[in-house]
């Protein structure tokens, strides 16, 4: 809470969305509505974004980024990041805040990375496209964001291909990425959803360390409510392209809104194990 | 298993199932490779012969007897003895020696083609495939319409407009075989394209060139590389041919589509002025065949 009012303080908060909406047209010629007027604002917090699949949270991270297939059309009153409207800039504006400003985590390591470069090479990449530095300083800085990741062996790592690390490493190797340009925004989407379940507190306290020490934002898009419940400050509820619910994570269990209520009900918890689990009963005035 | 335990050591090191560095694990994976192809024995003839004719091409000055425009009219017509191995032309020069020296124009062109073709019709292919679209249309119309035509006829085309030269007859077949290039990379970028690795790059702010050329050109290169072995012997024979008619290579030079092409007249009495050179062709584009498919089976994954 407190972070919020700081915020507000602050003239222009981090990231700002007014009425996001992002369209596509199917073969027919139809459009579909995946995202629909979205709007939240985004200080130096942990924002999470819950939904079942298809209920449009990766495609707002993309968004944000305006990297959505060519099928599909964005429209906003406004997507502000620092208060400069990203809409209006061009697209080699643009690549200056992909990375530089804003990252995103991606879902798999094992598709995210390229398969015939080296791991360092590819994280070095994402430093050396937005400045310009020596390729032994680069290096260097690899090899230390490595071990703030808390990858043992950094050496190694740096000469490895993608396919010699583990998926918790690969990840690791991918916030590496992500976050070597220091940028003021992170996303992360479903980060750990192709990891185990033993690796993924690792790596969610690995970014937790991160976006804590060098005071980013962080979008944590995921459909695990247990998780947002524990790992953010404030969770955004979607369904099918619309945010139907916007509380503290603290006050998840405590939750208005149906869909909500009927998603939490679906979770087996160690006092109900024994019985048959909820499933969803969808309203289509939720729709509206 | 016998066999296995006589294993000599460098041996068992490469073929380690658990290798202890980097190094030795990239040698054995290409020791396995050259293992599977060795299997195929079409295809280590054709590596033998394109190694031998590589040889051929170096120690030509020393492997010949005479220069390969040396004249002896004296000699003229002879059939193939202890002092002229495979007989001697209309002008008496020793067909050994010009067939020997003919391999070093033979690998200059294939050279200049691969060196050409490859990275023209990588970024041809590259650039349809991964902006798509307008882009893609016409760049592979364009490709079409060379490929409408019969690579031979295209060249001689070419080359008549340009004037004979051996350049020239390089740039004339360049013109022909990029084409195929270009369909194989665009084939690849659009499979490419959209895989999660290059969305990544693309999130990180990478421009459309970076990401093509760093990141899609080298997944493509292996199933060109292929399919350039596999083209060599078309490159040769449009060469020859083009010698032949007398719009590639030029007297006196040893072409030996030139070669062919000087002695027909003498085809009946003095079969050997046109047959050896013939013979060369022959070899020479069998060999690149059987290594192209030979390399196929091992670089190219699909087709286990």
């Amino acid at each position: 809470m407190s972070s919020i009012q700081q915020m507000s303080k602050n003239h222009n908060p981090l990231l700002q969305i007014e009425n996001l909406n992002v369209e596509f047209l199917n073969h027919t010629g139809n459009s579909i509505r995946a995202v629909r007027e979205v709007s939240f604002t985004l200080g130096q917090e942990r924002l999470g974004i819950v939904g079942e699949s298809g209920s449009g949270k990766s495609t707002v991270g993309r968004a944000i980024l305006s990297l959505i297939p060519p099928t599909g059309k964005i429209k906003a009153e406004k997507i502000a990041l620092n208060g400069i409207d990203l809409q209006k800039l061009s697209e080699l504006e643009m690549r200056k805040i992909r990375g530089n400003k804003i990252s995103m985590i991606m879902q798999d390591p094992k598709h995210a990375l390229n398969p015939v470069m080296r791991v360092g090479e590819q994280i070095a990449e994402a430093l050396r496209l937005h400045n310009n530095i020596a390729r032994s300083e680069a290096k260097q800085k690899v090899l230390d964001i490595l071990k703030d990741v808390q990858i043992r062996d950094p050496e190694r790592v740096y000469r490895a291909y993608p396919h010699e690390l583990s998926g918790g490493m690969g990840q690791r190797v991918m916030i590496a990425m992500m976050l070597i340009p220091d940028p003021n925004l992170l996303i992360a989407d479903e980060p750990t959803s192709a990891l185990d379940v033993t690796v993924q507190m690792q790596i969610l306290a690995i970014i937790d360390d991160l976006v804590r020490e060098k005071g980013m934002g962080l979008i944590f898009i995921s459909h695990d409510l247990n998780l947002m419940a524990s790992f953010c400050d404030r969770v955004l509820i979607m369904y099918a392209g619309k945010v139907v619910e916007e509380c503290q994570a603290s006050e998840l269990a405590q939750a208005k809104h149906p869909y909500t209520k009927g998603l939490l009900s679906c979770l087996p918890t160690v006092e109900n194990s024994n019985q048959i689990l909820a499933t969803l009963n969808r309203d289509p005035a939720w729709l509206e | 298993m016998m066999k296995e335990k006589s294993l000599s050591g460098w041996r068992a090191w490469i073929l380690a199932e658990t290798p202890d560095s980097a190094l030795q694990a990239r040698l054995s994976r290409f020791y396995l490779s050259w293992l599977s192809f060795k299997r195929n024995p079409l295809a280590v003839i054709g590596l033998m012969i394109v190694v031998f004719l590589v040889l051929i091409a170096l120690f030509a000055p020393w492997l010949s007897l005479h220069l390969p425009t040396e004249q002896n009219l004296a000699d003229r017509l002879q059939a193939p003895s202890s002092t002229y191995w495979l007989g001697t032309d209309e002008l008496g020069r020793d067909i050994y020696s010009r067939v020997i020296h003919g391999s070093k124009i033979t690998l200059y062109i294939i050279f200049l083609v691969a060196v050409i073709v490859v990275p023209l019709g990588l970024f041809v292919g590259t650039t349809a495939g991964y902006f798509g679209g307008i882009i893609d249309k016409i760049l592979m119309r364009i490709t079409d319409i060379f490929m409408a035509f019969p690579r031979l006829i295209l060249a001689l085309a070419f080359v008549a407009v340009m004037g004979p030269s051996i350049e020239n007859a390089v740039i004339a077949i360049t013109i022909t075989s990029w084409p195929p290039y270009a369909r194989i990379a665009r084939a690849e970028t659009i499979t490419i394209r959209h895989s999660e690795f290059i969305l990544a790059i693309q999130q990180q702010g990478a421009s459309a060139w970076r990401i093509m050329f760093k990141h899609i050109v080298p997944l493509c290169t292996s199933s060109v590389i292929v399919r350039l072995t596999l083209d060599m012997a078309g490159v040769i024979l449009i060469a020859a041919g083009l010698g032949f008619l007398g719009l590639g290579a030029q007297p006196p030079s040893p072409e030996w589509g030139l070669m062919i092409s000087q002695g027909r007249q003498y085809l009946l009495d003095q079969w050997w002025v046109s047959t050896i050179p013939g013979i060369a062709i022959f070899i020479v584009s069998l060999g690149f065949n059987l290594l192209g498919d030979g390399l196929r089976d091992v670089l190219d994954p699909t087709n286990v």
